[in-house]
């Protein structure tokens, strides 16, 4: 089976994730079958390179100015050539916002079948069978493909993991029709954090409406800063105003998937667990014994935030010395 | 200008989703439904474009069965002008291609200027019909959008992309557009004006009266069965002990069990 990968990357920084993807792909493949990348942007060679030590045959570049930012009809335009060279079967991404924007208007482009946010993929012959969570994780469903010549499919960020593997990484520059693109980036607006994503993240320290005011976030920042966390936040946080729209977790902000994932001061309404429940450890402080957070926590500390989070930050650094 | 809401019937946020037992279902018997909540963004954006720009129609359409008729009607009350139904009978469990491929025949049929989509169902969590869209009536769209500003034939609309990135384009219309929850705060439709609503214009067609080849309609993508995910063992809470110690232990238990530090 051949196996496109998009590889996606932001201010000519190969995003990470990307390489679980490629993983992905040299496992499905198979070991007789090839598998190429193809990586859109500015200036990538260093990205390209990177590449062939994670299993990519492969790999499609296409660069120069009109790729510098996202854009879906110039990024559409040099994936299906990558695809009309390569002829895969299956083609391969992240569930990112990228991801997610990108696959479906190219499997529409396809007339071809698109799975997303898969924490599962196998081969199956020709075919590649996912399980996908819906309904905001209360359920997976196992989807199959039929009746399409190409299976698109995205994967959820930190589920597969990222192998060294060896390909031979030919690199080789495809050249693309200039897209005529209906849209103009005016801008790109970044808010003052470098922070990873939190969809990416795989340490989330977040904080609820007890935290009472936006300076108060600062006792989550310090301990985030200690393990090179991305603070977080509920609903009610964001409403109120002590955390931007951009840190909101749940069922109407983001989804995450991290290795830890600390609550500090959050009830566990059924929608903010919505977002977070598929963390690997969930770590919840919370002061009422009986918060719904604690159910699915897989440690907890009852207790007063204020007190927990300054000795928390103080341990981990001793920790990490 | 023709603008055209589409609307999808989701479970409520609250609801306790149960699988049936035969594994390929999920039962709709406890489940209370509602406009899937970006959608309402979706709604409200468009009735306040047209408080602003007057001549402005907007269409409020759901591909579902005779049950979306009053959720439609909710979408009229809070300010739509005509409510569409296209009918899914026979086609209850058309993948998002397919969809994508009725409601876009919708989009040709009235001769729509702007479509408003939710960015994304909670009961899939697809993400896919408005990119879809995009690609099949060949017009620009833009998801995830927390500010649209529409200026006569020309729009700006702010998405929002991972690490805090906002992407603002400009582009021309006719576009997709898919809300976000930040775009607005959706108006509450009360009870006097969803008896007003029942009034409004409303049509039933099937996709076959939009021009829509049903043989162009085969799922490509196709779900066999549905799981529960893992339980989750029992945690460990610690109470009632100086929190330095608490802490302590906490700190110990991910470092040697759970491994994450
Ligand atoms: C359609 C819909 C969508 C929604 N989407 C989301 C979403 O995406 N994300 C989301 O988070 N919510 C969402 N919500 C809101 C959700 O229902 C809750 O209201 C919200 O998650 C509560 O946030 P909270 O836990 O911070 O606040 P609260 O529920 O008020 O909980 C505060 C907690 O802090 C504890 N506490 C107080 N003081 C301290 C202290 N000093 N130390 C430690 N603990 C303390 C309290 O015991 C309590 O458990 C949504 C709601 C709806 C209806
Ligand atoms: N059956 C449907 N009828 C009308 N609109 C739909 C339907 N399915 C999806 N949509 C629209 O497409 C958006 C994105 O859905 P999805 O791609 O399934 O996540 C939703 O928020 C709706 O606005």
């Amino acid at each position: 089976m051949k196996v496109l990968v998009f590889i996606e990357q932001r201010e000519n920084k190969l995003k990470k994730a990307s390489l679980e993807a490629l993983s992905v792909a040299r496992k499905i493949a198979g070991s007789a079958a090839s598998v190429a990348a193809v990586v859109v942007g500015g200036s990538i060679d260093s990205i390209a390179g990177e590449l062939k030590s994670h299993g990519a045959d492969t790999v499609y570049t296409a660069s120069g100015a009109s790729f510098e930012n996202y854009n879906v009809f110039n990024y559409a335009a040099a994936v299906q050539q990558a695809i009309k060279t390569f002829s895969p079967t299956v083609v391969l991404g992240m569930a990112t916002p990228m991801g997610k924007d990108l696959f479906p208007r190219l499997a529409a482009r396809h007339d071809a079948g698109i799975a997303t946010d898969l924490i599962e993929l196998e081969a199956n012959g020709d075919k590649i069978v996912g399980l996908k969570p819906m309904y905001s994780g209360k359920a997976y469903a196992k989807v199959t493909f039929e009746g399409t010549s190409i299976q698109f499919a995205t994967l959820r960020a930190n589920v597969f993991k990222a192998d060294a593997s060896d390909g031979s990484g030919a690199v080789t520059k495809i050249e693309v029709a200039a897209a005529d693109s209906k849209l103009k980036t005016v801008e790109i607006r970044k808010d003052k954090s470098e922070k990873v994503d939190l969809t990416e993240a795989s340490v989330i320290i977040s904080g609820g409406r007890s935290l009472g005011s936006a300076d108060a976030f600062k006792i989550l920042h310090e301990a985030a800063d200690v393990l090179g966390a991305t603070v977080g936040a509920s609903r009610a946080a964001v409403d109120a105003g002590y955390a931007s729209h951009e840190m909101q977790v749940g069922q109407t902000g983001k989804t995450v998937n991290p290795n830890l994932y600390i609550a500090a001061g959050i009830s566990g309404s059924i929608q903010h667990m919505a977002g977070m429940r598929t963390s690997k450890v969930i770590v919840a402080i919370n002061t009422d014994p009986e918060a719904p957070i604690f159910k699915i926590a897989n440690y907890g500390i009852v207790g007063d935030l204020f007190q927990v989070m300054p000795i928390l930050t103080q341990k981990l650094k001793e920790l990490r010395g | 200008m023709k603008i055209l809401v589409f609307l999808k019937k989701t479970p409520d946020t609250e609801s306790k989703i149960t699988i049936s037992s035969n594994n390929t279902a999920i039962e709709s018997g406890d489940v209370k439904y509602i406009i899937n909540p970006y959608d309402e963004y979706a709604i409200e954006e468009a009735i306040q474009i047209k408080e602003k720009n007057a001549g402005t129609e907007v269409v409020i359409a759901s591909f579902g069965d005779e049950s979306v008729r009053e959720l439609i009607i909710k979408g009229l009350a809070m300010g739509g002008d005509r409510g569409l139904l296209i009918s899914n009978e026979g086609l209850a469990n058309l993948d998002s291609l397919g969809i994508a491929k009725v409601l876009a025949g919708a989009v040709k049929a009235e001769k729509a200027d702007l479509v408003l989509v939710g960015k994304q169902a909670i009961d899939d969590d697809n993400m896919h019909i408005g990119p879809m869209l995009g690609e099949l009536l060949d017009w620009a769209h833009v998801n995830v959008v927390n500010k649209l500003v529409i200026d006569g034939t020309n729009a700006t609309a702010e998405r929002e992309a991972e690490g805090g990135h906002m992407e603002v384009y400009k582009f021309a219309l006719p576009a997709v557009i898919g809300a976000n929850k930040s775009l607005n705060s959706p108006r509450y439709a009360a009870l006097p004006g969803i008896m007003k609503a029942k009034k409004k214009p409303f049509d039933v067609k099937k996709p076959a009266d939009l021009g829509v080849d049903a043989g162009s309609l085969k799922s490509k993508v196709t779900v066999t069965s549905y799981q529960y995910p893992p339980q989750k063992a029992a945690g460990q809470v610690f109470k009632g002990e100086a929190v330095d110690a608490m802490v302590a232990k906490v700190v110990k238990a991910l470092r040697e069990e759970a491994k994450v530090l």
